[in-house]
């Protein structure tokens, strides 16, 4: 088993209130994972202190057997081990191309040359080829996400975190950013997803780790969460997203 | 010698012939002063602006931090004294001050472009600091996701937004620099103010004088307040965009601007 990441007794508190105990959970390369839980159970926070947005209490999260939690250099850990936001997060004062290529340029200090190339190689990846002079206000979320999309992958990461990455969007534009993710699935790309979409983490996953109240509750392949669930609190979540 | 003629048009049309270069003169000391008071009290706003918005981390050294706190509390005392204070008083206080307490022989226009600079500034910074505050949060998560520094975040993403939001507020410094640079007149600054005074003063000629006065403010602040929104015009880019596409024949029929030079970020 090769594991890229290994989250070891994570705990993180917001004041005195703790809202990830005792975290413990490995992510293989070339695997996907998916986070499913309620709202509040921890799972942004989770995917945060995994992208050092948030700083864990306690506990280790190992990246290539290295903990990051102590590394000096966090922006060089980020370039490989990126992430996608429910809310974009595009740089609204850039087009659409600028916004991949500016990493290229200024974090990883590639010549411009190669930066646009490898952007608008990236951006017709997620189909956004036609809009590369676009600013992000011209665009709808659906496209803004895969532009995010674009613009995480163009860093070249080992990694992709994505929190939600369809929930901030209309129910005609999930298609076309779950297609985007399900294509890197199929890849063989990293990645962590938080998601609702119940349907779409049983066909892409393989690993599915389910979270509730800050503690993982149960965790397995697609078919053993989906179909035969052993805790009564995995079966109740799932009869109820269904049942939605 | 000529004699002043009788009527109000008349002394007006004496004067600018008689006076009309010390008047300009006046007119360009003040927008002078005005102009790089408000580019500098620009540059220290920002530079305020930014160190007040930079995080205290608890994970950074503890020196780090008492000495990033010091930072910003000697920052807070110089904004708030120099709000809370008449500029007329600043000038009155830095530029006598300067010569009895530290033995500095300041001298006039040193003093005159230190106190328009050191106060625009002190108003900046407490524009600078919302505007960028009003920027989203997201977009600092955004940059720090794809492993750029706090330094990069401010420098790439957040500041020329920033910049954009605040342009309505430097657009009013400059402005109310171009009218309160007349303070300087009582440390022996011969802005148009002080020149206007002399002037009125060898005919008693006071109304004609401060009538041709008024003109050129009103003149020189519209015509500033109208350049820096064509500035804003300029900074806000093209409502639309166009596509690109591969599709040569698309090329052809000119839909496309791919890549678009003009509007790359270099
Ligand atoms: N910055 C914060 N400060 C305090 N509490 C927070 C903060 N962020 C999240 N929380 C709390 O942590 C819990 C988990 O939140 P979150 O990780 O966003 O859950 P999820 O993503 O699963 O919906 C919630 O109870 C939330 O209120
Ligand atoms: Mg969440």
């Amino acid at each position: 088993m090769n594991e890229i990441i290994k989250v070891e007794h994570l705990s993180k508190k917001f004041g005195n209130h703790e809202v990830l105990k005792d975290i413990n959970f490995s992510v293989e390369a070339g695997k996907v994972t998916s986070i499913i839980g309620a709202s509040g159970s921890g799972k942004s926070t989770l995917l945060r202190c995994m992208n050092l947005l948030e700083t864990a209490t306690s506990g280790k999260i190992l990246y290539k057997n290295e903990n990051v939690l102590t590394s000096k250099n966090i922006p060089s850990y980020r370039t490989k081990v990126g992430m996608v936001f429910q809310g974009f997060n595009l740089f609204e004062n850039m087009n659409v191309l600028q916004n991949c290529k500016i990493g290229l340029t200024k974090v990883l200090k590639e010549d411009k040359e190669q930066a646009e190339k490898e952007s608008l190689h990236f951006l017709e990846k997620v189909g956004m080829l036609p809009y590369i002079n676009a600013k992000p206000r011209q665009l709808s979320g659906g496209q803004k996400q895969r532009v995010a999309i674009a613009r995480a992958l163009a860093m070249k990461p080992d990694v992709l975190l994505f929190d939600e990455p369809t929930s901030a969007l209309d129910p005609q534009m999930v298609g076309e950013v779950l297609k985007v993710i399900k294509d890197l699935a199929n890849e063989g790309f990293t990645m962590i997803i938080v998601t609702h979409e119940m349907a779409f983490a049983r066909e892409v996953s393989n690993y599915v780790v389910y979270m509730k109240d800050g503690v993982i509750c149960e965790e397995g392949s697609p078919e053993e969460i989906f179909n035969n669930p052993n805790k009564e609190e995995t079966k109740e979540f799932l009869h109820r997203f269904t049942n939605l | 010698m000529n004699t002043l003629p009788q009527d109000f048009f008349g002394r007006i049309v004496f004067i600018i012939q008689k006076y009309g270069f010390t008047l300009l003169e006046g007119a360009g000391t003040t927008l002078i002063i005005a102009v790089i008071g408000t580019i500098v009290g620009c540059l220290i706003g920002f530079f305020v602006g930014v160190i007040q918005t930079i995080p205290i981390s608890k994970k950074d050294n503890i020196l780090k931090q008492i000495f990033l706190k010091l930072v910003k509390i000697l920052l807070d005392i110089y904004v708030e004294v120099f709000r809370g204070t008449p500029m007329m008083v600043q000038a009155m206080f830095i530029f006598y001050g300067s010569a009895i307490m530290f033995n500095i022989r300041m001298d006039m226009w040193t003093a005159a472009y230190f106190i328009v600079s050191i106060n625009t500034g002190a108003y900046m910074a407490e524009t600078v600091r919302g505007g960028i505050l009003s920027i989203p949060e997201g977009q600092t998560e955004g940059a720090m996701a794809i492993g750029m520094t706090h330094f990069q975040t401010m420098l790439y993403v957040i500041i020329p937004q920033a910049l954009r939001n605040i342009m309505p507020q430097i657009g009013n410094n400059l402005i109310i620099n171009i009218k309160d640079t007349c303070v300087l007149s009582s440390i022996g600054v011969v802005e148009l103010f002080f020149a206007t005074k002399t002037v009125s003063g060898a005919y008693y000629t006071v109304f004609e004088a401060y009538s041709i006065t008024m003109v050129i403010y009103l003149v020189m602040t519209v015509f500033f307040s109208k350049l820096l929104r064509f500035f804003e015009k300029k900074l806000n880019g093209p409502k639309d965009y166009s596509l690109s596409t591969t599709d040569t024949l698309a090329y052809t029929s000119g839909m496309l601007k791919y890549p678009d030079k003009e509007n790359h970020y270099e």
